[in-house]
């Protein structure tokens, strides 16, 4: 037995070995980057071959739905993350308050992106802004509305939304709570759930078709999916969907506030990223022109730059006032309006 | 080998111990989670939460399970006892749902029934209607539509064990029943069906525990499982804890669904030395074959047709739009068949291994660890995939750190590559090849081994030259349920994934995250046609145990 032993354990050390090279040789090669995303990536592939091209850094991604935040932290030092990106503000706080993101310094980043849209320690930035607005059945010639009108008596059986403990839907409803209180808030989410056509159920996209349907007549969705169905190709289902509606920025009713709900999609440098300078690159291209140009015109979404062109569809939705409310806030409220949304019984 | 036949029996009872451990690693770690939690918001839970989730999701088990027993077993007999135009051909027809994930039937109906779906649309322009306003059906979008839309692709698991009990068991009682003077519906409810209890505890378990793990048409159709408020507290209210607590509770459920299933084969040995041998089928005619051809090809077309026609349909437009399929969705075919074909091998040999070493402890002194291994190889399947992974993430890295420190070298040996998905889909479906085998096992009589091992042969040897020949169909019938599982897998591959690393799965879950459903339209199209090939497969191997035993008895 003696006399095998060693050599057994270097073949396993070969073969470990070889395991390990195969599964993880990019890590070696010189120029690199790793994007750990809860965005689609192939939204933006565009933008990162670009980056590829002017800069020679390979973009490795990979789309990590739930758990991000508990697989970097899982790996810790091991981690092969460098970029850690999010489409919603809350799960985008997560990565920060979870220890796993780290400064960045950056002259470019504090200069493009609004101080409210980035940590002031620069632990996170947004990218992009999504506003979530009030798709109309295009007959009704709609032209003003509070996110607080929903809850109306008036549109009982006309109004589809997708599930509340979506956190698009629990980012408005914390940013609610915020302007009008929390007794509020659940009056007016028991108001919209007795004026639900059907039940809080899908995506977006099934409001617009729901309308077309002549199940409802209004509902809540976020505004670059309107945009994406009126740019779709002459008729496909989606263009059909987006043609049937029309898109009204609805507002809070409260003073303080008159402007309308936007969450953000955004990224921070992980803790233990092995290509910082990388990170820190590829964070600063995602801001350049060219990538905000490709965040509006391609994703339809607003850019965190300013002075970017937007797409001529997104534009004629009028201009976007945006809630003053500070994303901190929105986040911090959203325990609470998820427990909201259960206590009224919303999504049963 | 350098162990004698005494030492082997405990080198197989240690690999199954083993195998046990690597299951209750991730139990033990949310276990471990789940306890340092804080238990502040059961108050909230108890009183908004739990009792409608609870409410709805027993009653969707309920709904699914009587759909899923009725068609399965009904299906089984039809094409075991009768004979009826098409018959052949409806045998492997009906194992088609299989191939389609439950969130793909979900968005398929959700597609086909609206109101502005085709067969609305049709149904206004018949009644002369011309606007949904004015005339449309009910919402899908419902309890009923999920109980529906569930049975309807979870029933042949109930069809595959019943119908494989059927051919094997049944004849000569049933003849015994209908010479005493039995009707055919009479030997079927007296007879075939209590014979046929435990293959259908095993179907309807298996169906039930997806229909309770089931995320995406609960999703699409707005049921709130108990399994939604398990993601609802994790991903919403980011308390991991919490949420590893609530999955940890419905583990009870699970526990009794496993033990009822487990008590029905327990109470009756069905082991039999005699011939396998078909029943005589007989011959239906005339309006009776009609109606039999028709409800029997009722569940093929709801729960195949229907989806898959749909998706081509999608996908010939979609294909006319762009003109081609691109090469990553091609990768992304490979990784699946790749992935699958792996963890389907490593599931089998696992659940053999498992149960072997089960059978052995259960005929001698420690009869209770034997149940006790087999309880714990189904706990994977129990647990809703993310949480599962969840779980699985904390000792997958802590072994990548482990090989880190101990060669060296940097990076992740089993994260870092397909190794992890491999784990996580044997301990996920590892209840799968364990049922499957167990019930093999369980019709092979005690007598034989016996036999065997009077004859001077070893445990092992009994294994290789009496059992695994008789075990091949049911091992087969594993391999493949674990195969068209693991392809449809999506939660813990999404968490589990290497980067650059695409399945079918993860694939179509990207093209729906964009709102792109009709490009997802390919690829779940390619799901359901990879999926095809191993129910096919499935199909061909049990129609061939059917002919030999046909031939045997000409």
């Amino acid at each position: 037995m003696k006399s095998t032993h060693p050599s057994s354990v270097n073949a396993l050390r070969a073969l470990a070995l070889v395991t390990a090279l195969g599964a993880v040789a990019p890590a070696w090669a010189a120029e690199e980057v790793s994007l750990y995303t809860t965005r689609e990536p192939k939204l933006i592939l565009p933008l990162l071959e670009q980056f590829t091209r002017e800069s020679g850094v390979k973009v490795n991604t990979v789309f990590v739905k739930d758990g991000l935040l508990e697989r970097v932290r899982t790996e810790g030092t091991q981690s092969p993350a460098d970029v850690l990106m999010t489409v919603d503000a809350g799960n985008l706080l997560d990565l920060v308050e979870g220890g796993v993101t780290q400064p960045v310094k950056s002259k470019t980043l504090e200069e493009v992106i609004p101080a409210n849209l980035r940590g002031a320690d620069g632990q996170w930035f947004a990218l992009s802004l999504r506003d979530r607005v009030l798709y109309v059945d295009k007959d009704l010639g709609l032209k003003s509305f509070t996110y607080e009108d929903l809850a109306d008596p008036k549109y009982k059986g006309k109004v589809c939304i997708r599930s509340g403990q979506h956190p698009y839907n629990t980012a408005l409803i914390a940013a609610m709570i915020a302007h009008d209180g929390a007794a509020q808030t659940e009056a007016w989410l028991k108001g919209v759930k007795s004026n639900l056509a059907r039940k809080a159920a899908g995506g977006d996209r099934d409001v617009a078709r729901d309308i077309l349907g002549g199940i409802c007549d209004i509902g809540l969705a976020n505004a670059y999916y309107a945009g994406q169905m009126k740019n779709a190709a002459p008729d496909t289902d989606a263009r059909k969907w987006g043609d049937a509606i029309t898109v009204v920025r609805p507002t809070f009713a409260n003073a303080k506030s008159g402007g309308t709900h936007v969450n953000i999609t955004g990224a921070a440098l992980a803790k233990n990223a092995p290509n910082k300078a990388n990170g820190v690159k590829l964070l600063e291209y995602l801001v350049s022109e060219p990538a905000q140009v490709s965040y509006a015109q391609a994703n339809y979404e607003y850019p965190v730059r300013k002075g970017v062109k937007l797409d001529p569809v997104v534009q004629s939705f009028g201009e976007l006032k945006i809630d003053p409310l500070p994303i901190t806030e929105i986040v911090k409220n959203r325990k609470l309006a998820s427990e909201l949304v259960d206590k009224v019984g919303f999504d049963n | 080998m350098w162990l004698s036949a005494q030492q082997r029996g405990p080198v197989t009872l240690g690999f199954a111990l083993t195998i046990a451990l690597c299951v209750l690693t991730p139990v033990l770690n949310l276990l471990w989670t789940a306890a340092a939690g804080s238990f502040e918001h059961w108050g909230h839970l108890a009183r908004y939460v739990l009792p409608q989730a609870l409410q709805n999701t027993l009653a969707l088990l309920a709904g699914v399970g009587i759909l899923v027993v009725i068609i399965g077993s009904a299906c089984a007999w039809l094409v075991t006892a009768y004979e009826f135009p098409t018959r052949k051909v409806l045998t492997w027809a009906l194992l088609l749902p299989l191939a389609v994930p439950t969130y793909i039937i979900a968005f398929a109906y959700l597609d086909l029934l609206h109101p502005i779906g085709p067969i609305q649309t049709a149904l206004r322009t018949l009644l002369g209607y011309d606007s949904p306003r004015q005339f449309r059906l009910g919402d899908l979008r419902s309890l009923w539509g999920a109980i529906f839309l569930l049975g309807m692709v979870l029933y042949p698991y109930v069809y595959l064990s019943t119908r494989a009990m059927f051919m094997t068991q049944a004849a000569s009682l049933l003849e015994a029943a209908r010479t005493l003077g039995c009707s055919p519906l009479q030997a079927f409810t007296r007879v075939a069906l209590p014979l046929a209890r435990p293959a259908i505890a095993i179907g309807l378990t298996l169906a039930l525990l997806e229909a309770l793990n089931d995320i995406g048409a609960s999703e699409f159709l707005g049921v709130q499982t108990l399994t939604v408020s398990i993601y609802t507290t994790w991903v919403t209210r980011s308390d991991l804890a919490g949420a590893a607590q609530i999955a940890l509770s419905m583990l009870v459920i699970v526990v009794g669904l496993i033990l009822f299933e487990r008590n029905n084969r327990k109470r009756q040995r069905y082991a039999t030395t005699q011939r396998m041998r078909p029943m005589a089928r007989i011959r239906l005619k005339g309006p009776v074959a009609v109606v039999a051809l028709v409800l029997g090809w009722l569940p093929v077309l709801l729960g195949f047709v229907a989806p898959a026609g749909y998706l081509l349909a999608e996908t010939f437009k979609r294909l006319r739009l762009v003109g081609t399929v691109s090469d990553a969705l091609l990768a992304s075919l490979f990784n699946t068949l790749t992935l699958a074909a792996t963890a389907t091998v490593v599931t089998v040999v696992a659940g053999l291994v498992l149960a072997w070493s089960g059978r052995q402890l259960r005929e001698g002194a420690r009869a209770s660890l034997g149940r006790l291994l087999g309880r714990i190889a189904s706990l994977g399947y129990a647990l809703p995939g993310t949480v599962l992974a969840i779980g699985l993430l904390g000792p997958l890295v802590f072994i990548d750190r482990s090989f880190a420190h101990l060669f060296g070298s940097a990076g992740l040996l089993l994260t870092g590559s397909m190794l992890a998905l491999v784990l996580a889909y044997t301990i996920r479906f590892l209840a799968i090849s364990v049922g499957s085998t167990e019930a093999g096992l369980a019709r092979i009589a005690p007598s034989i081994e016996q036999a065997s091992r009077l004859l001077g042969e070893t445990s092992a040897g009994t294994l290789r030259r009496v059992h695994l020949p008789l075990l091949r169909p049911a091992l087969a019938a594993g391999a493949l349920l674990v195969f068209v599982d693991a392809m449809k897998e999506l939660p813990a591959t999404l968490l589990l994934r290497p980067m650059n690393f695409e399945t079918l799965a993860t694939w179509l879950y990207a093209e729906a995250a964009r709102g792109t459903y009709e490009e997802g339209a390919v690829a779940a199209l390619a799901i359901v046609v990879a999926g095809l090939l191993p129910v096919i497969l499935l199909a061909r191997a049990d129609l061939k145990i059917g002919h030999a035993l046909e031939s045997k008895d000409a």
